[in-house]
């Protein structure tokens, strides 16, 4: 039977990558950053799990406008990056797993949450970031993965409590598939953070540290606000902070926090890092 | 027929990504998109005008587009993940498209943001737990 092994939280802005690429991750600017995920990368090279489902949203790399899915899930067996307008270097393609897609997909559509299946999926900054933080580059990365796309940019999102029940019912899919699998749930995006408009460049760091709080013990705080509630005091691009709700929703209703890790500002965000793992078999 | 009023309108300095947005800014973020394609991005540089023309801008939209004029084009719907694949090509960071809506240069803004680490290290002790190195 497949087994979520843990649960995960991490930024996902561009800038992140790019200091990566030019070798930054130890100057003054970065260190506190990149110092923090060292935990949870020495935890992944010892548990060394078979599948991170990693749960982004899309920034108008695989979705235009034209069509945008509330949620969508890969069903591939492999996944490319590609240009998003910068010229940067894609990375290596990251190795699917189409069966254990298609098996949660069809779960969690059976669960009622009606999932648009993609079998080709080009996977922007929002998923190849937290690889890279989390692994170090790959030319073949050392882990399979599933990317769970939820729209956080066209308006209207679903609601942070939808966001947790897509992870309760993800719980199901992954306990309810016969191989012996370990799975790692990353919830990525966030903290409080807003690019547009003349309110650009708000951080609360105080909303923030409730937010982490909430998702290790309380989650209901979290996502019981509304939307709107959550955009006035995190931003209007800080609302992807809804997506850690999902990895949250797949764990069980306690949860052992075994690392926790805050830094602000990055580029224009405030950054937040999770390690959290079932307390119940 | 009208545009529903959303209570987050009420959010001062602030321009959520809605249907209202989205429908009359489509061109405009088609035109963005487009350039994941680097031979698009070409064709925009040689000729911007003639490329707006192709997607099918408003004067309006067009003469903003050419101004580079960020928050008229956030204004008229854009949004600014894809208002991103046309500033940093140029060499304008997100942080100086955000210093421009607020009318203050890159080095301002930035300096502002980093005020935010100012007692960060202490605020998170108070808090307990967290990782420091």
């Amino acid at each position: 039977m497949a087994k979520l092994i843990g649960g995960i939280t991490t930024s996902h802005i561009p800038a992140v990558g790019s200091a990566i690429s030019e070798g930054l991750t130890q100057e003054d600017y970065w260190k506190r950053f990149f110092d923090g995920y060292k935990p949870v990368k020495a935890w992944l090279e010892e548990k060394k799990p078979d599948i991170m489902i990693v749960v982004y949203n899309d920034h108008g790399l695989n979705f235009f406008l034209d069509k945008a899915p509330t949620f969508a899930i890969g069903c591939a067996d492999e996944y490319q990056n590609a240009d998003e307008g910068w010229g940067l270097k894609p990375t290596s393609p990251f190795a699917g797993d189409a069966q254990f897609s298609w098996h949660l997909a069809e779960s969690l559509v059976n669960q009622e949450f009606d999932m648009c299946t993609c079998q080709e999926m080009l996977v922007d900054h929002g998923f190849v970031n937290p690889m890279r933080v989390l692994f170090g580059d790959h030319d073949v990365w050392p882990v399979k993965t599933i990317p769970l796309a939820i729209n956080t940019v066209q308006h209207p999102l679903p609601s942070a409590k939808r966001c947790y029940k897509l992870g309760q019912a993800l719980k199901v899919a992954i306990e309810s598939y016969p191989d012996d699998l370990s799975v790692v749930v990353v919830g990525t995006g966030g903290m409080s953070h807003q690019l547009q408009g003349e309110r650009a460049g708000i951080i609360d760091v105080e909303y923030d540290l409730a937010c982490m709080e909430s998702v290790i013990n309380d989650p209901s705080w979290f996502y019981n606000q509304s939307n709107t509630e959550i955009i006035k005091k995190a931003g209007t691009e800080g609302i992807e902070t809804i997506m850690w709700l999902t990895m949250r929703g797949a764990m069980t209703d306690k949860v052992n926090c075994l690392h926790k890790h805050y830094h602000a500002p990055i580029s224009n965000t405030a950054a937040g890092v999770l390690l959290l793992t079932n307390t119940e078999e | 027929m009208a545009w529903q009023h959303h209570d987050y309108e009420d959010i001062p300095g602030t321009y959520v990504f809605d249907g209202k947005r989205a429908h009359s800014s489509f061109a405009l973020n088609k035109l963005f998109f487009s350039f994941n394609n680097e031979s698009c991005r070409k064709e925009f540089d040689a000729n911007p005008e003639a490329y707006c023309d192709k997607f099918g801008l408003t004067s309006e939209q067009k003469s903003m587009v050419l101004k580079q004029d960020f928050l008229g084009i956030l204004r008229a719907g854009t949004n600014i993940y894809y208002m991103a694949k046309f500033c940093i090509p140029r060499g304008l960071s997100v942080q100086d498209a955000g210093a421009a809506f607020q009318g203050i240069s890159g080095d301002e803004f930035r300096a502002k943001l980093l005020e935010k680490r100012e007692g960060l290290i202490e605020r998170l002790e108070k808090e307990g737990g967290y990782w420091n190195g």
